[in-house]
């Protein structure tokens, strides 16, 4: 394969004369503009980059910014595939994009998209990764090494001989990247690869990119809407806004940057430490710990951590279904909106997908569903909406039970929004400004809406309105502010009454919406408890908060994190005006900003903290 | 879609085969099928086909089929009942039919009819055993040589086939879960044909997108047309004959020759017409045993046959 590959490259390397080809970049965006056929709106816009050799680079920006777009440019599907019209010059690996289709240039950049479903072409593993070298024309042995080799590494050996329609969504992905990787291309480009992998598979997929990156000096550009993942490992970030470069820098400029100029694109440390008033903004849990440390703030360096007021207050309304209380919340005490007890789940000849489920809702409550991809979220999503009948166990609804599932798409119908919903509807959904347009053109957050909207029956009177509502991994391929849109909307039916169920893998979603959390494993209910505890304690069921602050205080949001911080602050102070001070830890250029206005430079002392 | 009747990579001898002699086997059995009209051997081959799918490890899926079977047969009897003329045993007389003469129903054109019935029961037998046993990926590979594109565009048709009965179902079942549940009427069809026609055009232009990347459009072996790959034809990578494929192939010829000898030999002879005739003697019955024994055999040899 090596072989090959370096006959490759010399060939590719005649093709373009040496002076066009700059030595350090492999990646060079030169003023590149660029519209999708029938739209007057740029997706890219005088965009001017280069990326070296061995750089791993993340692409950060909100859903429909040209990050997707940036990717299919520097591959050559825009505008070879796509159409459209296009201005300035794309080089990669020397070749200019203008020239060379995508099939050529996909000769030396792997491509990964969101996803792997369709990026499976082939009916077994071993043929999949073979396709690529297979249609470059390799000799039947080069192509059994590359795919040997690329299974090895990608610890995808005991796959080959799969069907690739049987493989869970994990593995699909990591065969689709197999399948970009086998001809060991210099560059990789991946557009939100972990949107749809549970926290388990995406930490093993950015891990595995990381090895490429430093083993093999392999070129990464990676899309990803949570940059928590994958900042401590990024060398670089570019930041899109309405399709030009709003930021390039490192990981941590890019950070600082964000705080002031996009919040929506802050990772929840750094939320968590601009609200605190804390630097450097921290790019990983290490580094955030660290600078904890560092001031003595570390909640575990601690005796006992005081919980502060909003999270107090916020567990002790959590015991009040959502605030309903008195009357209300003994009504919905006595009579659930939602109960499955017993459920299993037993597919005839095949295995159990659910394992005797107890589960119940009270009206009001929001539950989030976790677990890894096969754990049985969906098929128990899909038993309380009545789509699946349980083999074993009863399922009792207080009224309707409105089913999202994963992909908002399936539920359009027509070609324009105004024909899915009534006027009134669309108006409650707020979607009424994209009466005309057609459902499918809509963001992800929008689509999402419509969807919900759809399944509620929203509009068509008080009798309608479900008493549960159900979503199926509605955060896929979302950006933060969608996500946060989305998760005031689940909150604000809850508070209304109705019982929210929401499968997720993602915990700052379900810390956003959710009081509850119940973990499956195996179709079993393995944890089940409120979801400040749950998203807590664990490596990856956990709040980035959480991590960074050992769980202290249990699962918060960065703004309950940073009244945490701010009130160890406090009582660190009281401290030091009681005990001797041994010497102030703060470095000289991690000043500690108060997060009181009225505050005076603290002075944090490490051992009187103890 | 569970992905019943796609392949699956199992631990069966015939799986462990490469694919172009289980191809050349199931089309083996499907010559004898056709070859043969005693009923017995047809029975024989029925009991073949159905022992050497469970032995494959695919027993209930294709024993599964034979519902379909049935249906497909229940016709075919009778229509040739109603339409055979050349019988001469009556068992029914339904009288002047007008411009198709008496409707005799003769026992003969029966009889026919079920043999024929069985055949296409046979074949259906082992059209499905081959598809869940015999690697289409692999077989369509073979075919690369001669037509790289023409090879990848069936494979990618056999692979869409589950992908996109999977949207149907997924489509199908975004729909029930409205509250005013799937519709009904003509418009409402229409209206979920498009959404299951857009959805299609949008994974087949994704499916398209990731073709092009993998260089679908950049080379055909052999075409010349590459300007990388230099080592393009310079020699297929050898597979050791294994002793399936060995156990399979003298299977196919053996099965072969045993329906040539047995139609050439009278061995088998059936006549339906104008009176029924079957030969039944311990010719008839070597060789419905020796067909037994030669699709059987094969699958006895378990050694080796892990993934």
């Amino acid at each position: 394969m090596r072989g090959a590959g370096s006959s490759r490259e010399a060939s590719l390397a005649r093709e373009v004369p040496a002076r066009e080809m700059p030595p350090a970049r492999v990646l060079a965006f030169e003023h590149v503009s660029y519209r999708y056929p029938g739209r007057s709106d740029a997706a890219l816009d005088d965009v001017s980059i280069g990326i070296a050799a061995g750089e791993l680079c993340l692409l950060a920006g909100l859903s429909g910014h040209g990050k997707s777009t940036l990717l299919r440019a520097a591959c050559g599907l825009a505008p070879h595939f796509h159409g459209g019209r296009f201005a300035g010059r794309v080089t990669l690996c020397g070749l200019d994009t203008r020239e060379h289709g995508p099939a050529h240039l996909g000769g030396v950049a792997g491509v990964l998209f969101q996803d792997p479903e369709t990026q499976l072409v082939m009916n077994s593993v071993r043929a999949e990764l073979a396709l690529a070298l297979e249609s470059r024309g390799h000799s039947a042995a080069a192509v059994a090494r590359g795919v040997e080799e690329v299974a090895l590494a990608l610890g995808i050996d005991h796959l080959l001989d799969r069907s690739t329609h049987e493989l869970s969504g994990g593995e699909k992905q990591r065969v689709a990247l197999g399948a970009a990787l086998v001809g060991r291309p210099r560059v990789v480009l991946l557009d939100e690869p972990t949107s749809q992998l549970d926290p388990v598979a995406a930490d093993e997929l950015i891990g595995l990119l990381w090895r490429l990156n430093q083993e093999w000096e392999t070129t990464i550009v990676l899309a990803e809407h949570r940059l928590e993942r994958c900042l401590a490992v990024a060398d670089r970030v570019i930041a899109l806004r309405d399709g030009r470069v709003a930021h390039d820098g490192e990981p941590g400029e890019f950070l600082a940057w964000a705080a002031r100029e996009a919040p929506a694109l802050q990772t929840p440390g750094a939320r968590l430490f601009s609200l605190a008033g804390l630097s450097p903004l921290p790019v990983g849990v290490k580094q955030a710990r660290a600078t904890l440390r560092r001031h003595g703030l570390l909640p575990q360096d601690r005796v006992a951590a005081p919980a502060p007021a909003e999270a107090r207050h916020a567990q002790a309304t959590r015991g009040t279904r959502n605030g309903l209380t008195g009357r209300k919340a003994r009504k919905a005490q006595g009579s659930p909106a939602l109960a499955m007890r017993g459920v299993w789940h037993e597919l005839r000849n095949g295995p159990a997908i659910l394992r005797g489920v107890t589960l119940a809702l009270a009206p009001g409550e929001s539950v989030a569903l976790m677990g890894r991809n096969g754990a049985g979220k969906s098929t128990l999503l899909r038993h309380a909406a009545g789509l699946l009948e349980p083999t074993r166990g009863r399922i009792e609804c207080a009224g309707r039970v409105a089913l999202l599932l994963q992909n908002p798409n399936d539920y359009f119908l027509h070609d324009r929004v105004a024909d899915e919903l009534s006027a009134a509807a669309l108006a409650a959904a707020g979607l009424k400004e994209f009466a005309q347009r057609n459902p499918r053109d809509l963001s992800g957050g929008e689509r999402q809406r419509l969807a919900l909207a759809i399944v509620s029956g929203g509009g068509k009177g008080e009798g309608d309105a479900p008493a549960t509502i159900a979503l199926d991994e509605p955060t896929r391929g979302m950006d933060r502010e969608a996500k946060a849109v989305l998760a005031e909307e689940l909150r604000g039916r809850a508070r209304d009454g109705q019982a929210v169920l929401v499968a997720t893998h993602d915990p700052e979603f379900a810390c956003a919406c959710a009081e509850r959390v119940v973990l499956l494993a195996d179709g079993r209910v393995i944890a089940d408890g409120p979801a400040t505890e749950l998203l807590a304690g664990g490596w990856y069921f956990a709040t980035e908060t959480a991590r960074i602050l050992a769980g202290a205080g249990g699962a918060l949001r960065p703004e309950q994190g940073a009244a945490l911080l701010g009130a160890l602050r406090s009582s660190a102070r009281e401290l030091d005006g009681t005990r001797p001070v041994a010497r102030p830890t703060v470095a000289p250029d991690a000043a500690l900003p108060n997060a009181a206005p009225d505050a005076t430079p603290p002075k944090v002392p490490l051992e009187s903290a103890r | 879609m569970n992905g019943t009747f796609f392949h699956r990579r199992l631990p069966s001898p015939l799986h462990a085969a490469r694919a172009w002699v289980g191809a050349l086997w199931a089309a083996a059995l499907s010559v004898a099928a056709l070859l043969l009209y005693h009923p017995l051997a047809l029975f024989a081959l029925v009991l073949a086909v159905l022992g050497a799918a469970a032995g494959a490890g695919v027993g209930r899926e294709v024993a599964g089929r034979l519902r379909l079977a049935l249906i497909v047969a229940l016709p075919i009897v009778t229509v040739n009942v109603l339409v055979a003329r050349e019988g001469l045993t009556v068992f029914a007389r339904l009288g002047d039919l007008g411009p198709f003469g008496q409707g005799d129903l003769t026992v003969e054109a029966l009889v026919y009819g079920a043999v024929i019935a069985l055949k296409v029961t046979l074949l259906i037998l082992i059209t499905t055993l081959a598809s869940l046993a015999v690697d289409p990926d692999e077989l369509l590979r073979g075919l690369r040589r001669l037509s790289f594109r023409s090879a990848l565009t069936a494979s990618l048709a056999t692979r869409m086939v589950p992908v996109l009965a999977a949207d149907a179902l997924r489509l199908a079942e975004a729909q029930r879960t409205r509250p005013d549940g799937l519709q009904n009427g003509a418009s409402a069809r229409v209206a979920l044909l498009g959404a299951v026609l857009g959805g299609s055009l949008d994974r087949a232009m994704d499916v398209a997108a990731t073709l092009e990347l993998r260089g679908f459009a950049h080379h055909a072996p052999g075409s010349g047309t590459s300007s990388v790959g230099s080592n393009a034809g310079a020699g297929r990578l050898r597979r050791p004959w294994s002793r399936h494929d060995l156990a399979f192939a003298a299977s196919a010829a053996a099965v072969v020759a045993l329906a040539l000898a047995g139609r050439l030999s009278g061995a088998a002879s059936f006549d339906a017409y104008p009176l029924l005739h079957v030969r039944l003697d311990a010719g008839t019955l070597a060789l419905c045993a020796a067909l037994l024994v030669a699709v059987l055999l094969p699958l006895a040899d378990r050694r080796g046959i892990e993934p």
